[in-house]
């Protein structure tokens, strides 16, 4: 029997974790070369409010925007594709939208970052489209394997890129996009952003759909839903989650895949209760990893995928053996 | 009615025909077994049947209407299917599970009169105890009949089942198959099923299709299917049949006639 399945345990967590964002918040708000005490936070002086309002409520809202974002671009990825070991970050979508970014950027030198965008969502879906359409041609269903595919994926995928930015000498600015920061996020960049809030609405609206497809492609059948349909449409929304958020912060490892599955643990897979308590997670854990990031090596900082790298990695490894000892848990 | 016109297929190009020009058609309100040897095509016809494969060749009709070319909601409101091999790695609850029965009516937002007929669903496969927990901490029975469960809260006119007794218990195996009789007669539903056991789709059911090689090899009611010569054309092997307590019985389990027990 699971306690946690009930409507009472679950708002429990939520409003743990709404208390737990609300520090981190306050944190990310007050932390940097100069504090800002929690006695100013609601009366700022003129200085303090100019570096609120165009440095730190931008950088607060991009990192929630982004965590929530990556996060639940993880949960559909696993629900649609029914495999708990894939994820944006790991299945080619981060590493095609990079090189979307590549390529709008040598083919059209001083393009916009919303002309940027637009590439890499197209270039990601396209992507993500291939890493689909690899994943009904194999024949072996072994989650462990189609993950391992992804990764291989992946891998070639930004081989190409990292070859093309070497011909062009810009392996640098590579680095950008590929390690998500946001220590240059300000106010006046971070807003397309935004989108992501959009996108994750249309997500919730099919979330039900996305459950269903997540049952298989009989039960989808059986059920009167279009498996796909929906399946592409999961495709997109994730997609656009991914490139929307490579292209303002860069890439963030591993956050697609563990907060969905640590999710999932307590909560199963319904995807229109899991969402949005994945999104807050999200949004926490990248919180977490930007305080951090900026504390440890004080006044320095350290890049959030770094942070989220190192912390993300342990968790994995924790979930890999958990899914070992418990085999079929994972299928 | 499902109305099957002379379905045929094969899984690729070359290979031997799983369904070779079936025909068939399965009238309202009658339980029908679909029977016969490993390889035999019936799961293939539960699939052509109920859309889950568009077959090579042919056509299904469900009152007149192509299944692959109706709205897809609108079938699954009049015809439910359950495969055999039922793995889904979504961790749900059964409750949630059998709520999604009612996915084609509601499209997730369920109505009250959807949450009676989920829990009375879940009451009919005696399920309700374990309604909250999860697919993946239950056995291959109680897993079985939360998807059962699943099918009747869908409340479609057809039910198609692809072994539905595999895991089962012999209690639970019983009181399915009562609960499929039952739905028949009281409720003028039409159930097709896909059953291993002959003696049980002799017992509940009121008409028996053999199928062999893909082929439809007799159609008819118990007592015209349970006799030795049409058992041993549909299955490869000679096999028994007695009368016991007015019920007949093919001894499949002993392949050799038994003395004590009167021929038939």
């Amino acid at each position: 029997m699971n306690v946690l399945a009930t409507g009472g345990r679950t708002s429990l967590w939520v409003s743990l974790g709404a208390v737990v964002l609300a520090v981190g918040a306050y944190l990310s708000l007050a932390v940097g070369v100069v504090p800002i005490p929690l006695s100013d936070m609601l009366s700022p002086d003129e200085r303090q409010w100019m570096l609120l309002s165009q440095v730190r409520i931008p950088r607060l809202v991009a990192v929630l925007l982004s965590g929530a974002a990556l996060a639940v671009a993880g949960l559909i990825m696993q629900r649609v594709t029914q495999n708990s070991f894939v994820s944006p970050s790991t299945s080619g979508t981060v590493e095609a939208a990079v090189l979307g970014i590549l390529v709008a950027t040598l083919l059209v030198p001083g393009i916009s970052l919303l002309g940027k965008m637009v590439v890499a969502i197209v270039v990601a879906v396209a992507g993500t489209m291939i890493f689909l359409q690899l994943l009904q041609r194999i024949r072996h269903r072994d989650p462990i394997v189609v993950a391992l595919v992804g990764l291989m994926y992946g891998g070639v995928l930004s081989a190409i890129t990292v070859f093309i930015a070497y011909q062009r000498d810009l392996l640098q600015l590579l680095e950008i996009w590929t390690t998500g920061s946001f220590s240059a996020v300000m106010s006046g960049q971070y807003e397309p952003l935004y989108a992501v809030l959009a996108v994750g609405v249309l997500g919730y609206v099919f979330a039900d759909r996305f459950t269903v497809v997540g049952m298989g492609r009989e039960f989808a059948t059986n059920l009167g839903v279009s498996y796909l349909r929906i399946l592409y449409t999961a495709l997109i929304i994730l997609s656009v989650m991914t490139a929307v958020v490579v292209v303002v912060v860069g890439a963030i490892p591993f956050l697609g895949l563990i907060v969905p599955n640590v999710v999932s643990m307590f909560m199963g897979d319904h995807v229109r209760r899991t969402l949005p308590v994945t999104a807050l997670a999200g949004a926490g854990f990248v919180l977490l990893c930007d305080v951090i990031g900026r504390t440890v090596r004080f006044p320095y900082e350290i890049p959030v995928a770094t942070i989220a790298g190192v912390l993300g990695a342990g968790v994995f490894v924790w979930l890999i053996l958990r899914a070992a000892r418990r085999p079929g848990a994972t299928r | 009615m499902i109305d099957i016109k002379s379905v045929s297929h094969s899984y690729f190009d070359g290979a031997p025909k799983v369904l070779d020009d079936v025909a068939i058609d399965f009238p309202p309100g009658q339980v029908t077994a679909l029977v016969g040897a490993n390889g035999a095509g019936k799961s293939t016809l539960l699939s052509a049947m109920s859309r889950l494969l568009v077959p090579g060749s042919g056509q299904v009709l469900l009152d007149g209407v192509d299944v692959t070319k109706a709205a897809p909601t609108v079938v699954a409101k009049r015809m439910a299917v359950l495969r055999q091999d039922n793995r889904i790695s979504a961790r749900l609850s059964v409750v949630d599970l059998v709520r999604f029965g009612r996915f084609p009516y509601s499209s997730g937002r369920l109505r009250p009169e959807c949450h009676e007929i989920v829990e009375r669903a879940l009451e009919y496969v005696d399920m309700t105890p374990m309604r909250d927990c999860f697919l993946d901490e239950l056995s291959g029975g109680q897993r079985q009949r939360a998807f059962i469960a699943m099918v009747l809260a869908q409340d479609t006119d057809y039910i198609l089942l692809d072994e539905p007794l595999n895991n089962l218990d012999m209690r639970h195996a019983a009181a399915i198959m009562q609960l499929l009789r039952r739905a028949a007669d009281d409720l003028g539903r039409t159930v097709i099923l896909v059953l291993h056991d002959i003696n049980v789709a002799a017992s509940y059911c009121d008409r028996i299709v053999a199928m062999r090689d893909g082929r439809v090899v007799i159609d008819g009611s118990p007592d015209e299917v349970m006799r030795a010569e049409v058992l041993s054309e549909v299955f490869g092997m000679q096999i028994p049949v007695h009368r016991v307590s007015g019920q007949l019985l093919a001894m499949h389990w002993a392949p050799l006639p038994a003395p004590a027990l009167q021929a038939v």
